[in-house]
């Protein structure tokens, strides 16, 4: 009998160990990305980087800049499009559809367009808008929009769902027409956590590389327009890795931390204004 | 007034965002008074049933939007895929040529290399997110839960192409001149570590992958068994068990429909993930039993190649990669998110 517990308790305390041990390996890699980051990044992070457009081969120096205004212009037309489709959806599954087939079957589409691969997005998109007309920052925005819309979807619907359904019925009984009820009064309780939602969306497509690959391609030099390819930060990164050039490497390295921390700069600030309210908005 | 007292009252939580749509309102219920702007808008129009019956309208377009979405990728990657479909047929996913200057196409090597991919990435990874998630639900000190929780998510935020960078440059080096000879002396006569170690290879890929699909597994994991009913655990420590006994019988057990797919998510990530893979597999389109060799996968070669594809066959082989990648990870993620559903509601009618 003796034994018998000795080895029970034996086992408790080797599978309690194997846990804490896969944690700690679990978070080396992140502490090792996150050390190279930093280390190789800010040691090559120069003004230079935010000013200069990429240098050509062999030459010293050069930046990224057109790469981080292509970045923001990608993802200003993928908001565009696709923050309003999402939430309006989210919206239909929580306030109109409940219990319905067809809200059950969007809500099972919408989990299962969120594992599409984003390759699959890329080369749907190159197929629609760029194959016999050309690359161009538009369709990049539409790859990257159509992979926010699922999550986007749900988290509105989860957050509307944890509106108590007092405040609904107070306006209705007040006469207010259903639709206002919606915007002033379900969707504006819920915004913090619907704003938290589209930002952990964009903050996901914000690095997206594979997308970008046969829709905004990527450019050397400065472009503005909608209708021609332009560069993007994780695409610059994804062409110096894997090239040959040390300098190259470099600034890839530079271009990694930036890209970070642009997203998660972008991601608390608009958390913090959420907080505060400003984003509530009132009518 | 007193609507506006009663309603305050009866939502202690959320009083701030609340009283304003009832102070819009209010004062319009005294006849008397002076329309708000508000209420003379909803009266001179948006307050009938058409206003009503086309906001949902448009709501329902955007979430049939979705439906759309879907369709509209298949039809897409059926309608460039044909050429292929028509010269290959169904033969084209057990082919082994890949030769594009001969218009020679077929899936094998770059599904080989997927699957091997994914399937190590998982053997890698799953052990370590079910420790994870045991350590963090059962085990973990309250104060320290929502830091390390915090910490493993963040895995989740890092941009493929970063683990991609980190890949070439640390971990590469790291399995040529370490990890790889290491290997090879203790598991080299199992035969799956033979040949030339470059570094980059099948293995090195599968070692990425684990760490990407890491986060989301042993999150979804650490959701299933969290909505196990307490009285579960209780049960089973008052028959005398111990902590692990208890998380076996009382948690696991409970939990596994979930955590198959939580897994079958995970899966799905790893089998479409691009850039950290095509990075550092290798890119080279041929079988080999050895996982130090240089791969393929479906999601790689579309990255790699597609831009270079000069014949209309090549680029309809490629899509038809695609099409087949994105059949394959919707039964996946399908079949996996219902596994996940049927755990997290049907949780509390369980515990009855």
């Amino acid at each position: 009998m003796r034994r018998n517990s000795m080895r029970r308790n034996v086992m408790n305390y080797v599978i309690s160990g194997l846990a804490v041990l896969a944690t700690l390996l679990v978070l080396v890699p992140l502490v090792a990305i996150l050390f190279y980051l930093v280390y190789k990044g800010a040691s090559s992070l120069n003004l230079a980087f935010f000013t200069h457009v990429p240098a050509p081969v062999g030459e010293e120096g050069g930046g990224m800049a057109n790469a981080i205004v292509g970045s923001g212009i990608i993802l200003s037309i993928a908001s565009l499009i696709g923050i309003p489709i999402g939430i309006a959806a989210g919206v239909y599954l929580a306030e109109f559809g409940q219990g319905t087939f067809i809200a059950n079957a969007i809500r099972f589409t919408a989990d299962v367009l969120n594992g599409v691969p984003s390759i699959v997005m890329g080369i749907s998109v190159f197929a629609l808008l760029v194959q016999g007309r050309h690359f161009s920052a538009f369709a990049g925005g539409v790859a990257l929009a159509v992979m926010m819309v699922p999550t986007i979807t749900r988290t509105t619907e989860e957050m509307l769902a944890t509106v108590p359904h007092a405040i609904r019925e107070a306006a209705l009984g007040l006469g207010v027409p259903k639709w206002r009820t919606v915007l002033s009064v379900s969707l504006r309780t819920a915004s913090p956590g619907i704003i938290t939602g589209c930002m952990l969306a964009f903050a996901r497509v914000a690095g997206e590389t594979a997308p970008l690959l046969f829709t905004a391609f990527g450019n050397q030099f400065w472009s503005f327009k909608l209708n021609e390819p332009i560069a993007a930060l994780p695409l610059q990164i994804y062409v110096y890795a894997i090239s040959p050039y040390d300098e190259w490497h470099r600034l890839a390295w530079a271009g990694a931390l930036v890209l970070i921390v642009l997203i998660m700069v972008s991601v608390t600030l608009v958390r913090i204004f959420a907080n505060r309210g400003v984003l509530k908005g009132g009518s | 007034m007193s609507i506006k007292e009663e309603h305050g009252a009866s939502t202690p939580i959320t009083p701030p965002l609340a009283v304003p749509s009832v102070r819009e309102a209010g004062p319009s219920l005294e006849p008397s008074g002076e329309m708000s702007p508000i209420r003379k808008f909803l009266n001179a129009r948006g307050s009938g049933r058409l206003a009503d019956s086309s906001f949902a309208a448009v709501m329902l377009l955007c979430a049939c939007s979705i439906f759309v979405l879907v369709l509209f990728i298949f039809t897409i990657l059926i309608l460039h895929s044909r050429l292929s479909l028509a010269a290959f047929g169904w033969k084209f996913f057990i082919r082994q040529a890949w030769d594009p200057v001969a218009g020679d196409f077929g899936a094998l090597p770059f599904i080989y290399g997927t699957l091997m991919s994914s399937i190590l990435a998982l053997v890698i990874a799953v052990p370590l997110a079910l420790g994870v998630a045991i350590f963090l639900t059962e085990l973990c000190p309250r104060p320290l839960r929502a830091p390390i929780s915090f910490l493993t998510e963040l895995l989740a935020a890092i941009p493929s192409v970063v683990y991609g960078l980190w890949a070439v440059f640390v971990l590469v080096p790291l399995m040529r001149d370490v990890l790889g000879p290491f290997l090879v002396k203790i598991f080299g006569w199992t035969g799956f570590f033979e040949g030339a170690n470059f570094g980059v290879g099948i293995l090195t890929a599968s070692i990425i992958l684990s760490i990407m699909i890491l986060p989301i597994i042993s999150s979804l994991t650490r959701d299933i068994m969290t909505a196990v009913p307490n009285s579960q655990r209780e049960a089973v420590l008052a028959l005398g068990a111990t902590k692990w006994e208890m998380i076996r019988i009382g948690v696991l057990r409970n939990s596994r429909i979930g955590i198959v797919g939580a897994i079958m998510l995970g899966l799905g990530r790893a089998l479409g993930e691009t850039m950290a893979v095509t990075m550092v597999i290798g890119n080279h389109a041929e079988i080999s039993k050895s996982l130090f060799a240089p791969g393929y996968t479906l999601a790689s070669v579309i990255a790699n190649e597609f831009s270079e594809a000069t014949t209309n066959l090549y680029l309809s082989a490629l899509i038809e990669i695609g099409l087949a990648l994105f059949l394959v990870t919707i039964v996946v993620n399908g079949i996996a998110r219902l596994m996940v559903w049927a755990v997290t509601r049907g949780a509390p009618g369980r515990a009855a």
